[in-house]
């Protein structure tokens, strides 16, 4: 294998060819902070590799949970390689640290940042291709051109597949100028293209973490403190050791793991032990936590506000002045992914070879590295397409259980959760106070707002989020109250329930004022474009445009049948700005139905017409779901549901009709992972006090009685 | 621990385990088609969805020794290649998202659909309670609409 490169000026430019044995070609480029630091070698995270006899491997580097991206990225390199999608192969790329880098499915962030350098790539493999051809044909690459993979020569009949060019094209220069295809003559960007695994889903011969079976590996269930803050004491196992199929106990830390021969057996076996269990924290329950953390509203935090515009003491003691306050409450809630957390892991003495379902392959190479203190070139990573994310599968622990189980027994083992383990420990969404409070004018105009937040969480408010920046006087506040409950990010971190909190107690504002909920955002959108106040974060015009949109599907303020209410939820972050209207049904008894939510979203140019709309159909679904139905209560540390039978999903027929449009666009594209759930909460909410004049203040909405 | 001769997908197996283990962990664990999944294990979320002769069952709460002589199918044993009408419509409407649930999904589609070949939105509302927990539901009772205008040759309204 031969090997040369070019390094432009970008390091982020990066491409490596090299000659494959046996003819063929590959094209290796770096891709978002692959940089390993200052002067070191570049490393490359995605390739493109053509084939002598024509096929076209694209490898897909980043963590799949649903969220579509080994189909779009390699959708984008496609594009510019000018090939057909039937004619190319998607490989999911394992981590390899001396290879790979920044490997994540979190923030919302794979489509974004891959999408300069997967369009470059791709088009530097077609110059490639240009150059070979012409170098064959003895004609200015000018003369050539591409298409279905096949460099053809104008006004001529001649033509040459790819896979023919490849030896000469391994030997010649890396082309320095490309150009890009025109965004508006996309033949595969924007298209509808089913997601490359669907017909091993479909089949059931998709392999899941949990499916990971191996010679001489052996499954392990693992008992764990029932309560936060809770110890292992001591235990007895002697019931458990009679369980059939179970191998072996081993205490590990303040946990016990149970190996043995099948997933049931174990599980079995775990049940049969018995466990003392002690702490020396204070174990507290759900009230405890909503009393503090409203004593620690009222008291106001003892660090500096997070964002600070203007003066809101001044602002709120001005005389004539309307006040508006609010206080809202997030309960914890789990990530509840459809598979539970499970990995594989074989500790050896020459290596650690680890593999199953995670978010955050790079990190759990580094943090077994260290656990185990060997160095992370003995550690291989491969990832599974993951049975759901949702934040849950960036977290280590269920990993370090696999390390740790494995050294424990000296074998491979794969270790699984029950559904009780999964949702009834390990990591939840922070659990969250809000207390808002607004003024306006005597001429109605919004002139102070504050936010004061806490929650178990660093930092549980998003300081610049609308109306930041349409406010003269603007405050936000966060506490962090420590807990031994252990939480995780959960799909659109905050966002997902701030966005409720914001936009309902925006609507309150603008029902209080008699101003229309749709033009009383789309005016502080124009004040912050006009008059920005402080850091703007997002472009108001964009975000206007959404909410117009919407407002304009939904027949917004025209009249409609006999019960039918709408509410609005209008939301930016991630990059992505979404807005939704719900339309809700007031039954004659009085219960409220979600019948429609209308939604238009602005993620830029849009990649996979088909992937994107189930990413936000089900974002919206999802938002609705956890609004109406979630919550995770403890007493005395131990959560009070385990389960389905206690913990509310919504199901089929609580699903409402879904109408979405895609605003039409150059700007560069953006991710749909998180966006689409937290404007679904406030739209339903606001569209609850259309109908029936009840503020919704907290989550699950089910407890307000309203809905079956 | 006891012997069971169990069909599944057409194919005889012989299993000795405990009377109390469930359907699913027996077609997991010892025959080995792992298509068919684990999601609660109290028959709340439909992921184990497998057909017990044409009825649609939720195997994790199915001892193996209530198995009795009837045939099992698993989503392998569905079609040769992914071409029952069912699959093709999951496929051709882009249905999965983690694709996790999906097996149980399709499972408990075809049930419906041998049952009611032309469900009405009720019947799907009241049939199909397995949870996704993407929320892909949308996409699936688009799906099943499909599925059944392929089985039927008509249109569904
Ligand atoms: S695993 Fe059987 S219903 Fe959930
Ligand atoms: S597709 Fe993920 S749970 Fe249904």
């Amino acid at each position: 294998m031969e090997n040369r490169s070019v390094n432009g000026l970008k390091r982020r430019d990066f491409i490596k060819i090299s000659a494959l044995t046996g003819g063929g070609i590959m094209l290796g480029f770096s891709w978002i902070g692959c940089s390993s630091g200052k002067g070191k070698p570049v490393t490359l995270n995605a390739y493109i590799k053509i084939d002598a006899d024509g096929k076209i491997t694209i490898m897909a580097p980043n963590p799949e949970d649903g969220q579509g991206v080994k189909t779009s990225l390699p959708m984008i390199v496609a594009e510019e390689l000018d090939v057909d999608w039937s004619q190319v192969h998607i490989e999911q790329a394992g981590l390899d640290t001396k290879k790979y880098h920044r490997q994540v499915a979190g923030g919302s962030g794979s489509v974004k940042a891959s999408w300069d350098p997967f369009r470059k790539a791709g088009a530097t493999a077609r110059q490639m291709m240009i150059n070979a051809a012409a170098a064959l044909w003895a004609v200015s690459p000018d003369k050539c051109y591409t298409a279905n993979g096949m460099v053809l020569l104008k006004d001529s009949e001649k033509k040459v597949a790819y896979g023919a060019l490849t030896t000469r094209a391994a030997k010649m220069p890396v082309p320095k100028n490309i150009t890009l295809q025109n965004s508006g003559t996309f033949r595969l960007i924007g298209k509808r293209i089913p997601s490359v695994d669907n017909q091993a889903i479909v089949t059931g011969s998709y392999k899941y973490g949990i499916d990971t079976k191996r010679k001489g590996m052996l499954y392990a269930a693992m008992v764990r403190p029932p309560a936060f803050g809770q110890t292992l004491k001591s235990f007895n196992d002697i019931e458990a050791q009679k369980s059939p199929g179970v191998e072996k106990i081993i205490r590990i830390g303040d946990k016990i793991a149970v190996f043995g021969r099948s997933i049931w057996e174990v599980m079995q076996g775990a049940k049969k032990i018995q466990a003392e269990w002690q702490s020396d924290v204070l174990l507290e329950s759900t009230s405890d936590y909503l009393n503090n953390f409203k004593a620690l509203l009222i008291k106001g935090p003892d660090d500096d506000p997070k964002r600070q515009d203007g003066d809101i003491k001044k602002a709120f003691s001005k005389p004539g002045i309307r006040t508006f306050e609010a206080w809202y409450e997030a309960p914890f809630i789990a990530h509840n992914c459809m598979e539970p957390m499970n990995f594989f892991a074989d500790v050896r003495s020459d290596g650690v070879e680890l593999y199953g379902p995670t978010q955050n392959p790079e990190s759990i190479c580094h943090k077994t590295a260290k656990l185990l203190g060997i160095p992370e070139d003995k550690i291989t990573v491969m990832m599974t397409r993951m049975g759901g994310g949702f934040g849950r599968r960036l977290m280590f622990d269920f990993v370090e259980e696999a390390v740790l189980a494995s050294k424990a027994v000296g074998a491979p083992v794969n270790l699984i959760w029950t559904r009780e383990d999964d949702m009834g420990g390990g990591y939840y969404r922070p659990m969250c106070s809000y207390q808002y409070k607004a003024a306006v004018d005597a001429n109605n105009n919004l002139i102070a707002w504050h936010n004061n937040s806490v929650g178990v969480t660093g930092n549980a408010s998003r300081p610049n989020n609308f109306p930041a920046g349409a406010v003269p006087n603007l405050q936000v506040d966060a506490q962090d109250y420590k807990s031994p409950v252990t939480t995780a990010p959960w799909r659109g971190p905050i966002h997902n329930f701030i966005a409720f909190a914001e936009q309902t107690f925006m609507d309150e504002i603008a029902h209080g004022i008699k101003k229309d909920p749709v033009a009383f955002r789309l005016e502080l959108l124009e004040q912050a474009k006009k008059k920005p106040v402080g850091k703007v974060d997002y472009d108001p015009d964009r975000y206007a445009a959404v909410i117009q949109k919407t407002a304009e599907m939904a027949g917004w303020g025209k009249p409609k049948d006999k019960g039918i209410y709408q509410g609005i939820g209008a939301y930016y972050c991630f990059d992505t700005y979404i807005t939704q209207i719900a339309e809700v049904l007031k039954q004659d008894n009085g219960k409220i139905k979600i019948k429609k939510i209308y939604c238009a979203v602005d993620c830029g140019i849009l990649i996979n017409h088909s992937g994107a709309e189930n990413e936000v159909e089900g974002g919206i679904i999802d938002g609705i779901g956890n609004a109406l139905y979630a919550e995770i209560t403890l007493t005395k540390g131990k959560p009070d549901q385990a389960n389905f039978n206690h913990y509310r999903m919504i199901k089929m027929i609580e699903v409402p009709e879904i109408e979405v449009q895609f605003i039409k666009s150059n700007e560069h594209p953006t991710g749909l992972g998180e966006p689409p759930l937290p404007p679904a909460g406030p739209a339903v909410a606001n569209a609850v006090f259309a109908a029936t004049g009840v503020r919704l203040r907290t989550q699950p909405f089910i407890k307000s009685g309203l809905f079956d | 621990m006891a012997t069971y001769n169990l069909t599944i997908n057409k194919k005889k197996y012989t299993v000795d385990v405990d009377p109390d283990m469930p359907l699913l962990w027996v077609i997991r664990d010892f025959a080995e088609l792992t298509g068919t999944k684990y999601g609660c294990g109290i028959a709340e979320c439909g992921a184990c969805t497998v057909h017990l002769g044409d009825m649609a069952i939720r195997s994790c709460v199915l001892p193996v020794a209530g198995v009795g002589d009837k045939e099992i199918t698993t989503i392998e044993g569905l079609s040769e290649n992914g071409d029952h009408p069912v699959q093709v419509a999951w496929k051709e409407l882009d249905v999965p998202q983690c694709g996790y649930c999906q097996a149980g999904q399709i499972m408990a589609t075809v049930a419906l659909l041998k049952q009611k070949p032309h469900p009405t939105d009720e019947d799907i509302n009241d049939s199909m309670t397995n949870i996704c927990r993407c929320c892909s539901y949308t996409r699936i009772r688009k799906a099943i609409k499909l599925a059944s205008e392929k089985v039927t040759g008509q249109v569904l309204g």
